[in-house]
């Protein structure tokens, strides 16, 4: 493997949809030269134990990501909003389930 | 403690199913030595996956062959237990494995064919083996797809990339020729509805293999007039190699199991 970090092939994200799940999930990340390289590498990778039966597979480099540093402002002040949770309402009796 | 040797039976039916389960064997034998080794850690695993499917599909033809053959014979003592002449796989599979193009350029052709020969054999008068089939030809399509794609990445590649791939069609197309080579074993397997003839392969398979390669811009060789023999038994220097360091441990410790 080359150590050249400009000689690497592109990094992609691989979301992998399993037979129960409606969702695809993500499982991993893989390089590799292009799409079609990209979808096969994760079919070989992340799918040998019978995980999948669809996926998607992303350059990691079109992902945009929340900042970390952000975390505070970000997620914290919904700590203390409660009343945001529908738990203060009765449910009917007849919608079982929520 | 010493494992002994076993004879196979010469009979047509066993043997066609020996030449098709020794060439998945030993080319699996061949793939797995890309363990740790491939030029970048995903392809790594997609060779150790192609070598596992072909070990999976050797596994199942060989146990058939020894049912066939009715003298007790398992999968393991097929596959660990004969003497070099008794093993039936095509030399191409046998050859060392090369550079990264030449595993490529091997793949593609045994794919190829082996997506081929597995198509015809769903539709096999031995229920046993188009069942085999039926889930093998799955994974023969993607190993064709996944190799042909290489063939075309190295073909359009660098110059070295290309000229890796020149080379390597350059050592291996001759000994396609043993593939489509039917004998009276090929015969008796058509009668019986066993299987086709390798040799009914051969127009399909160099209509894909042409179309792969000049998808790839790579020039398709002349016909060799030369002709392997592994499928009579007669292998080259490599095999000896190859099946000593499979049969060790059977032959060290006989029956051993994981």
């Amino acid at each position: 493997m080359s150590g050249d970090v400009k000689n690497e092939w592109p990094l992609w994200e691989v979301f992998v949809r399993s037979k129960s799940g409606l969702d695809h999930k993500h499982c991993g990340s893989l390089h590799a030269a292009d799409p079609k390289m990209a979808i096969q590498m994760a079919r070989d990778v992340y799918t040998r134990r019978q995980e999948g039966t669809s996926i998607w597979v992303v350059r990691s480099d079109n992902i945009v990501a929340s900042d970390p540093g952000e975390k505070g402002e970000f997620f914290d002040p919904m700590e203390d909003k409660v009343y945001r949770h529908p738990t203060f309402y009765k449910l009917p009796q007849e919608v079982d389930h929520m | 403690m010493h494992a002994t040797s076993i004879r196979v039976s010469e009979d047509p039916q066993v043997q066609y199913l020996l030449r098709i389960g020794d060439t998945a064997l030993i080319l699996a034998q061949r793939l797995a030595e890309w363990t740790g080794h491939a030029p970048v850690l995903e392809e790594d695993i997609a060779l150790a996956n192609i070598g596992l499917d072909l070990l999976g599909q050797a596994r199942g033809v060989l146990t058939r062959a020894g049912e066939l053959e009715g003298q007790g014979h398992d999968e393991d003592q097929l596959a660990f237990l004969r003497e070099e002449r008794d093993y039936r796989n095509a030399t191409i599979v046998e050859l060392p494995r090369g550079d990264f193009a030449f595993t490529v350029v091997r793949n593609t052709m045994m794919a190829t064919f082996f997506k081929l020969l597995w198509g015809r054999l769903t539709e096999s008068s031995d229920a046993e083996v188009a069942a085999i089939a039926a889930k093998a030809i799955k994974e023969a399509r993607y190993h064709q797809q996944h190799s042909a794609d290489w063939v075309v990445r190295l073909g359009l590649g660098t110059d070295e990339s290309k000229k890796r791939m020149v080379n390597a069609i350059d050592e291996l197309w001759r000994f396609g020729a043993e593939l489509f080579a039917s004998d009276p074993v090929d015969e008796a397997a058509a009668k019986s509805g066993l299987g086709p003839r390798w040799g009914d392969l051969k127009t399909d398979w160099s209509r894909e293999m042409d179309s792969i390669l000049s998808e790839a811009q790579l020039a398709v060789p002349a016909e060799s007039t030369f002709m392997s023999t592994g499928k009579q038994g007669r292998h080259s220097e490599h095999m000896g190699f190859i099946l000593t360091d499979m049969q060790y441990l059977q032959r060290a410790f006989p029956g051993g199991t994981w």
